[in-house]
C-alpha cells in the first residue's frame, strides 16, 4: 500500500475523447511526465471554467501499458460544482496542467475477501481495483449500481473480466441492491471499497455499523461530488460581517463566499477535513450534510457545517442559512 | 573497424536498486514491541510486531504532520501512535483513531509494506505490492536449520550496495585484503567457474592440495586436532537476485574426494550475506558465518562471527575507500577484468530487473555515471 500523495504537475494532452453515453465521457491524457498510476490513483487537473480556476479530481480508469496515457470518466451532472461541464467541452488537441496520478485510496492485498462497490460514475475508481484483484487471484466480488442501463458503460467489460464474480445492479429495472443484503455477506476479514454517491455510501457506513464491522477495513473515496438531492440556490447570512451572499446551483457554499471577497479557511474541498467548518446560528430548509467529517449526530444536530460541500435544500421555500464566520 | 558499441551499463558505477523485490530489513531479534527507525532504499521505515508477532513496516511518518512514527510507541493489538498529536494507524496502516473528531478522515493511511519473518531476518517489500510472494525470497535456509548453527552480524557499509556484490562475487581480493585471515596465492591461481540462470549467478572455485590459510587450519582442527596436512579448499558463491550471497566454503584432508562430492573428511561453512540498499551511498549488510560440525560449541560460534567480524572489517575499510575515490573522480570509467565474470552477470541480471520496472540503471545523480 505504497501511497505516492505527492502533488506533482505536469502537462495533459487529451489525445482521445469517447462519448460512452450522452453524459459521460471516457477522455485520454498524454502524461508529459509519465508515471504508474496504482489502482485506486487520481489525478487533479485545472479547468478554466470562465473567468474562474476549478480544480477538480478524476480517478484513473485505465493506463497504456507504458504508462504515457491515461484515461478517466467523467460524468455530465447539473448536480455538480460546474468541473463536468467545462471537461464536457475539451476537444482533442487541448493541454490541461494535471498531477501525476495521486494515491489516496490504496488498495490492500493481504485480505481474506473483498467487496468492490461502485455507483454510477464511481465505477471509475474501482475499474483498476478489480483488475488487480483478479491478476493477485483474490477472493473478491464486484458489484457496480446505475440508475439505468444506458449508463452502465463499463459493465460489459466488467462482466466479461470478472464473470461471476460481477454483478450488475439496475434501479429503474427494478433490480435494487439490498446495500443490507450485502453488508450482511461481509464478515470480519472482508474489505469494503466504494465509490459513488453519498446516498449509498451513507447506507453502507451504517450498515457496516450496526454489523459491527472493522471501520477501517471500509475504504471509500468522494471527491464530495453528489447528494441526495439537486442542488438549488440558496441565501447564506454572515451574521458577523452583515453579509448576504447567494450560492448558485452550480457552485459550493465555499466558492461562493470566496468571491464575495471572504477568506475561508478550506483545505480538502471534498468534505473530509473540517477545516471550513461554520458555526450554524439558525437555517430556513434543511442542511445537506455531504461530508463525511461529521458524525451521524452531530449532523443531526446541525450545529456546523462543512461549506465546501454541503448545501441547503428545500422542498418549498427559498432556503436561507445564517452562520457565523468568525 | 571500430568496434560497435551497444551502450552496456554493466559497468554503471553506482547502481540503482531494483524495488520489486524482499530486502531484509533487521534481524528477527531486533523487531519487539518498541518501534525502530530504519531506512531501506531510501523509504524511512517504522518497525515493529504486533501482540500476535507479526513484523510491520509502515512508512514512518504521521500522515498528519510526517512526525516520525518510530518515535511512538505500540498501542491495542496491532497499532501504534503517533508520537506528536497521538493519531493511531493499524498495521495496514489505516488510522483507528484521531484526536478531537468523532469520524476519521478516509485518506488517513501511511503506506504499510509487506514484510515477512524468515531465516532469522525480516524481510521488506517496497516495490508493487501485488507481486510481493514470499515464495520469492532467496533461500537462506542454513539459517535456523537445525543442521547449521552460526551467528552475524550487521555492517552499515558506506557505499553503494553494488560495490559489496562486487566484493562478493570475486574472492581473488582475499590474497591482498584479507592476507593474515583466508588469503592465499592459490585464490589467484585457481580455475573457476561461472554459471548463471534469470535470477542466480553461481561461481565455482576449487584449489587442490594447498596449504590452508589460517582460518581454515584452525576450523579444520576444531574437528581434526591432529590434522597437519593439505587441503582442497573450496568456495562457491551462490547469488540470488538482488542482493543475496551465500557462500559455500570449506576445506577437507586432501584428496578424499571432496571435490567429487564428499565432503565427509572436511568442515564446511556457508557465508551468509543479504545486502540492503539504504540509500545510493550507504548499505546495511546483514552477514552470519553459519557451519554444519561441532553444533554444539558455542565457543566455535563466536570465535567464528568475532573472526569474520575481523575480516569484514577490512572489506569495509577498502569498499568506503572505493567509494570516495569513486565520487572523487567522476570523469573515470570502470573497466573490467577477467575475474569480475560473475559480477558482470549479476550487473546484467540487476539491469534487466530496473529496466522491467522502468528504472534506469543510474538514475542517481552521480557525476560522471554512465
Amino acid at each position: 500500500m505504497a501511497a505516492t500523495n505527492l502533488e506533482v504537475w505536469q502537462k495533459g494532452l487529451v489525445v482521445k475523447i469517447d462519448s460512452a453515453a450522452p453524459t459521460i465521457r471516457k477522455i485520454t491524457l498524454r502524461q508529459s511526465m509519465p508515471v504508474k498510476a496504482e489502482p485506486g490513483s487520481h489525478i487533479d487537473l485545472i479547468l478554466k471554467s470562465g473567468k474562474q480556476q476549478l480544480r477538480r479530481s478524476y480517478s484513473v480508469v485505465s493506463q497504456s501499458p507504458d504508462f504515457v496515457e491515461i484515461t478517466i470518466g467523467v460524468l455530465k451532472t447539473r448536480n455538480s460544482r460546474g468541473g463536468s461541464i467545462a471537461m464536457h467541452e475539451l476537444k482533442v488537441g487541448d493541454v490541461l496542467d494535471i498531477t501525476q496520478p495521486i494515491q489516496n485510496f490504496p488498495l490492500r492485498y493481504s485480505a481474506e475477501n473483498y467487496i468492490l462497490l461502485a455507483g454510477g460514475i464511481g465505477i471509475t475508481a474501482l475499474v483498476e481495483m478489480g483488475e488487480a484483484l483478479k491478476r493477485a487471484r483474490a477472493n473478491y466480488r464486484f458489484v457496480y449500481v446505475v440508475k439505468s442501463r444506458n449508463l452502465a458503460i463499463f459493465a460489459n467489460d466488467l462482466a466479461t473480466t470478472h464473470g461471476d464474480n460481477f454483478q450488475l445492479f439496475v434501479d429503474d429495472e427494478a433490480n435494487e441492491l439490498s446495500v443490507e443484503h450485502l453488508v450482511s455477506s461481509a464478515g470480519q476479514g472482508t474489505e469494503l471499497y466504494m465509490c459513488g454517491p453519498i446516498r449509498l455510501m451513507d447506507d453502507v457506513r451504517r450498515e457496516w455499523k450496526k454489523h459491527d464491522l472493522d471501520i477501517t477495513n471500509l475504504r471509500y473515496e468522494t471527491f464530495g461530488a453528489g447528494g441526495w438531492f439537486e442542488p438549488e440556490p440558496f441565501k447564506v447570512h454572515i451574521v458577523d460581517r452583515g453579509l448576504e451572499v447567494i450560492v448558485g446551483e452550480n457552485e459550493s457554499m465555499l466558492d461562493a463566499l470566496e468571491s464575495a471577497g471572504l477568506e475561508v479557511m478550506a483545505d480538502c474541498r471534498k468534505g473530509e477535513c473540517g477545516l471550513c467548518e461554520l458555526r450554524v446560528v439558525n437555517s430556513k430548509g434543511k442542511i445537506e450534510h455531504r461530508d463525511v467529517f461529521y458524525s451521524e449526530e452531530q449532523k443531526h444536530e446541525g450545529r456546523k457545517i462543512a461549506c465546501c460541500v454541503s448545501r441547503m435544500v428545500s422542498s418549498d421555500d427559498s432556503p436561507e442559512i445564517s452562520v457565523i464566520f468568525g | 573497424m571500430a568496434a560497435t558499441n551497444l551502450g552496456s551499463t554493466t559497468t554503471t558505477k553506482i547502481t540503482n536498486f531494483p524495488l520489486n523485490a524482499w530486502y531484509v530489513a533487521a534481524w528477527d531479534y531486533e523487531l519487539t514491541r518498541n518501534p525502530i527507525a530504519r531506512t531501506i532504499c531510501e523509504k524511512p521505515l517504522a518497525l515493529y510486531r504486533t501482540e500476535s508477532g507479526k513484523p510491520v513496516a509502515l512508512a514512518d511518518a504521521c500522515w498528519h504532520r510526517l512526525a516520525p512514527l518510530s518515535m511512538g510507541k505500540t498501542i491495542g493489538a496491532d497499532g501504534i501512535q503517533c508520537p506528536y498529536h497521538g493519531i493511531v494507524y493499524n498495521s495496514a496502516g489505516r488510522c483507528v483513531s484521531m484526536p478531537a473528531q468523532e469520524t476519521l478522515n478516509p485518506s488517513a493511511t501511511v503506506p504499510s509494506f509487506p514484510a515477512v519473518q524468515r531465516y532469522r531476518y525480516i524481510w521488506v517489500w517496497l516495490g508493487d505490492p501485488a507481486l510481493a510472494d514470499p515464495d520469492l525470497i532467496p533461500n537462506m535456509s542454513q539459517m535456523d536449520d537445525p543442521n547449521w548453527t552460526g551467528d552475524g552480524k550487521t555492517i552499515h557499509a558506506d557505499c553503494n550496495y553494488q560495490l559489496i556484490v562486487d566484493n562478493l562475487m570475486d574472492l581473488t581480493h582475499e590474497e591482498f585484503v584479507h592476507g593474515s585471515s583466508i588469503g592465499q596465492a592459490e585464490l589467484s591461481e585457481a580455475e573457476f567457474v561461472t554459471t548463471h540462470t534469470e535470477n542466480s549467478v553461481t561461481v565455482t572455485r576449487w584449489m587442490k592440495n594447498i596449504n590452508p590459510p589460517p582460518f581454515w587450519k584452525k576450523n579444520l582442527r576444531d574437528v581434526y586436532p591432529d590434522y597437519e596436512g593439505k587441503v582442497d579448499r573450496w568456495q562457491i558463491i551462490h547469488f540470488y537476485a538482488p542482493s543475496t550471497i551465500c557462500i559455500d566454503v570449506g576445506v577437507a584432508k586432501a584428496g578424499t574426494g571432496a571435490p567429487d562430492g564428499d565432503r565427509s573428511q572436511g568442515v564446511n561453512g556457508y557465508v551468509m550475506n543479504t545486502i540492503t540498499p539504504e540509500s545510493e551511498r550507504t548499505s546495511h549488510y546483514f552477514w552470519s558465518f553459519q557451519r554444519n560440525y561441532r553444533l554444539e560449541s558455542q565457543a566455535i560460534t563466536t570465535q567464528l562471527r568475532e573472526g569474520v567480524t575481523r575480516v569484514f572489517g577490512e572489506d569495509e575499510v577498502m569498499l568506503r575507500a572505493q567509494q570516495e575515490a569513486i565520487d572523487a573522480n567522476p570523469n573515470y570509467e570502470f573497466y573490467n577484468l577477467n575475474i569480475d565474470a560473475g559480477g558482470m552477470w549479476v550487473r546484467r541480471i540487476l539491469e534487466k530487473a530496473l529496466k522491467a520496472e522502468g528504472r534506469s540503471t543510474a538514475t542517481f545523480s552521480t557525476p560522471g555515471n554512465k
